[in-house]
């Protein structure tokens, strides 16, 4: 790879890459992305491999692994392009069919297709697939047609042009302009808008600035950050370079989780391409600016995802955030002024400067523009990346996109914004999702998790995991968020394991107060929302946990009971062979003996729920 | 670990204050924990004391001042495992292995992690195996998965034998 030395070079390069692309070729690929590595695709993408090699000999068609497609729930996913045929839940075993029918005789394969869960037609296309259809893809959506590792496949679907656009005909201060007019606001949790902060940074007194990628994605249940690295890389690299030439940044992080070893890799992959290309390092494109990004690795604590903490542990410390009178775009890393945007906001940079801010300020509702990824992941029919625009509604995204809830249960809450979230009840289904109205419920965005959670949830339970995680995540620096949490997790271990009284529940609302009150970063300052909101919620279910001992949702170990139904048991025997505590005895029927009913001794049980489990017959009842 | 292969790692990483969490990271990478020895060479080669040393491989999760199992198993406690019941699978791992987590087994054959979310959730309950991700586990499958790995140190001697 030659560097390009201007616009006009890349524009060339840009063009042999398209005349060499035959659109009319078939490519298959296949989801490379995390969710569908756990379901097995790269059996399937050495299966594609012997079969085409020893087939075709290769010929002429195309096997690409892509990043995340979203679907996880349906993976490992294929889709055949040009006919964009999307086969789903793809076993090595299938890859000859699909090869010697689809392939080469042009026959879709029925059986791989998308059901319908409702009318159960067979659908062909990725497009037409409910979980697909209410989405607007802006920014994850290149994902399913690039291999992140190859920054031609970036640049065939016009990556970079927005970087061309910045540098070659658009002033610093007026890209600060477009983001400000666009109200791109921070998709990391926060929300403050960027461009002010573009706009502070590029004020600031210094010479040397800093742009800063946050990539240590901590909130539990939220991936669209590690999946938008590992599947798109150069877009976020493109959002960082246009904001460092509207800051007059020279130098930029990427903070990659020490969790998310692909990301790492794309990332760098990415960065040493871009390098190659000319699209970093000295006089970018012929155009006077330098720029260079270097990746710094996460530790694995998830108060490094604070920003005032993620500067302090690229400077080589331990990640504790300080009191922030002094804003990073003043004082940041190295006591530089630094602009920190997360991985999804510099993601959108690309698309607003290439698209204008009128084009992206139609999508989105009033104080929140564009689009937002959700990872709809928990008690929800169809799990996966989903890219809505904003001010869609709850409803919408579980039931249309997430297609409802498993099993037939019943919905209960959806939690977003992660730790420092809140659980959402069925009563605010139809509460337009964005930046404000998740804060005014007591809720907030954060970095984009939506867990979904049925009847069998325990909202107690949910609390106390929360405060569990926060006591443990807690830096230790403030002592309200250290002993708070702490305590608040005490409490809810005493009501779970049955020696709640109903004065906790006052006492919960006043730790949680001081906690938000005295802490210095956002940890502590969001900490109570999970105790709070259920609170607020789901008062009723903390109170049947106090006063009749009682979990309505069958979680709370301590206070259940197992209990083998005479009637139903066939005395398999299978309950006993799998209790790891021996607590059930009986004696197995067989053809030529009779059986002893089993029952378990509750002394001895441990409610580790395995009989529950294993038993076929529905004949464990659980109280 | 050779001084020279720390070394060599101090050198990829540039002799200087701020590169030290990357330093730490490819030693615990490689040796699989952070060993005194290692500790007090990389202090004295970078001037750093020992006291910040300690202070950023206690504070953060990714060291570990023990030595490893062969085979690292981390359970995923993040929000979407939580509600699918992690802890059971937890607790059935807990009880197969005898150990909890941050504890190595006697044989040094395993290492139990919880880990707060691998990004994997919508296969959850998930559980890494040296990086190879298991999806949907329940406790039912516990031993089974646990024994690839138990099984697979037998396969390598006889493939070598």
């Amino acid at each position: 790879m030659q560097k390009l030395s201007s616009p006009q070079e890349l524009e060339k390069y840009r063009q042999d890459i398209l005349s060499q692309k035959n659109p009319h070729q078939t490519i298959i690929t296949v989801c490379g992305g995390t969710g569908c590595h756990a379901a097995g695709c790269h059996a399937v993408v050495d299966a594609f491999k012997k079969v085409l090699e020893e087939t075709v000999k290769g010929n002429g068609i195309g096997l690409r692994v892509t990043g995340c497609h979203g679907f996880c729930e349906r993976g490992p996913l294929v889709v055949i392009h040009p006919k964009e045929i999307f086969y789903q839940r793809v076993k090595p075993e299938d890859v000859p069919f699909i090869l010697s029918e689809t392939i080469l005789k042009g026959k879709v394969l029925e059986n791989l297709l998308y059901e319908h869960p409702t009318t159960g037609e067979r659908i062909l296309a990725e497009k037409d697939v409910p979980f697909y259809k209410k989405q607007m893809r802006i920014i994850f959506g290149n994902n399913g047609f690039i291999d992140p590792t190859k920054i031609e496949d970036y640049l065939a679907v016009g990556g970079y042009q927005a970087l061309v656009k910045a540098l070659f005909s658009m002033k610093p201060e007026e890209i600060i302009q477009e983001v400000k007019k666009a109200n791109l606001r921070g998709r990391g949790g926060g929300g403050f808008p960027a461009g002010l902060k573009w706009e502070s940074c590029r004020k600031a007194h210094g010479d040397i600035k800093y742009v800063i990628c946050n990539a240590d994605e901590g909130d539990p249940g939220a991936y669209m950050d590690r999946s938008l690295l590992e599947g798109n890389p150069h877009s976020v690299l493109e959002g960082m370079i246009i904001g460092a030439f509207a800051i007059g940044a020279k130098e930029g992080y990427v903070y990659v989780r020490h969790e998310y070893p692909l990301a790492l890799t794309n990332i760098t992959i990415a960065i040493e391409q871009a390098r190659e290309l000319g699209f970093l390092g000295k006089n970018i494109l012929n155009s006077g600016f330098n720029f260079d990004v270097f990746i710094s690795r996460g530790g694995g604590a998830f108060v490094g995802g604070e920003s005032s903490a993620l500067v302090a542990s690229i400077a080589g410390d331990v990640a504790e955030p300080r009191a922030k009178h002094i804003h990073l775009v003043e004082s940041g890393l190295w006591n530089r002024p630094t602009t920190l945007n997360n991985v999804e906001t510099w993601a959108n940079v690309p698309v607003i400067i290439l698209k204008g801010a009128d084009w992206y300020t139609q999508i989105g509702t009033e104080g929140s523009k564009g689009t937002k990824i959700f990872s709809l992941v928990g008690k929800v029919n169809n799990t996966g990346l989903v890219e809505v625009p904003m001010g869609i509604t709850l409803r919408e995204i579980v039931y249309e996109i997430g297609g409802g809830i498993p099993d037939g249960k019943k919905f209960k809450a959806v939690q977003t914004g992660g730790p420092s979230g809140g659980c959402i009840p069925e009563s605010l289904l139809d509460l337009p999702v964005d930046f404000d109205r998740l804060t005014e419920v007591g809720s907030m965005m954060g970095s984009g998790g939506m867990i979904v959670m049925d009847e069998s949830t325990c909202m107690v339970d949910v609390a106390k995991y929360f405060m569990n995680f926060l006591k443990d995540e807690s830096c230790g620096k403030c002592t309200s968020c250290r002993e708070g949490t702490k305590r608040m997790h005490e409490i809810l271990t005493e009501i779970t394991e049955g020696r709640g009284k109903l004065d906790y529940l006052d006492l919960l609302e006043e730790l949680g107060w001081v906690t938000a009150e005295a802490s210095l970063c956002q940890l502590g300052g969001t900490a109570p929302n999970p105790v709070l909101s259920t609170l607020h919620y789901f008062r009723e279910e903390y109170e049947e946990h106090i006063l009749n001992k009682r979990c309505p949702a069958k979680v709370c170990r301590a206070l259940l009971t197992y209990r083998i139904l005479t009637e139903t048991c066939t005395m398999c025997g299978r309950c006993a062979k799998v209790c790891p505590a021996n607590a059930i005895t009986g004696k197995r029927k067989t053809k030529k003996e009779e059986g002893i009913p089993f029952k378990i001794d509750e002394e001895k049980c441990i409610k580790c729920g395995m009989c529950f489990e294993n038993c076929k017959f529905n004949a464990i009842e659980v109280q | 670990m050779t001084h020279s292969e720390i070394d060599t790692i101090i050198k990829d990483h540039g002799k200087k204050e701020s590169a030290i969490l990357a330093i730490l990271q490819d030693i615990q990478s490689r040796e699989k924990y952070l060993s005194k020895e290692s500790l007090e060479y990389v202090g004295g080669k970078l001037h750093i004391p020992l006291t910040k040393l300690y202070r950023i491989a206690t504070f953060f999760r990714a060291f570990s001042l023990m030595p490893r199992g062969r085979h690292e198993v981390c359970v995923c406690m993040g929000t979407a495992c939580h509600v699918r019941g992690a802890q059971r699978v937890l607790d059935q791992i807990q009880l197969e292995l005898g150990i909890r987590p941050g504890e190595t087994t006697k044989d040094l054959n395993f290492t139990l992690e919880t880990v707060n979310c691998l990004g994997v959730c919508a296969a959850g309950p998930v559980v890494a195996i040296n990086g190879q991700y298991f999806g949907k586990m329940s406790p039912s499958k516990v031993e089974g998965t646990l024994k690839k790995f138990s099984e697979d140190k037998k396969g390598d001697k006889d493939a070598k034998a």
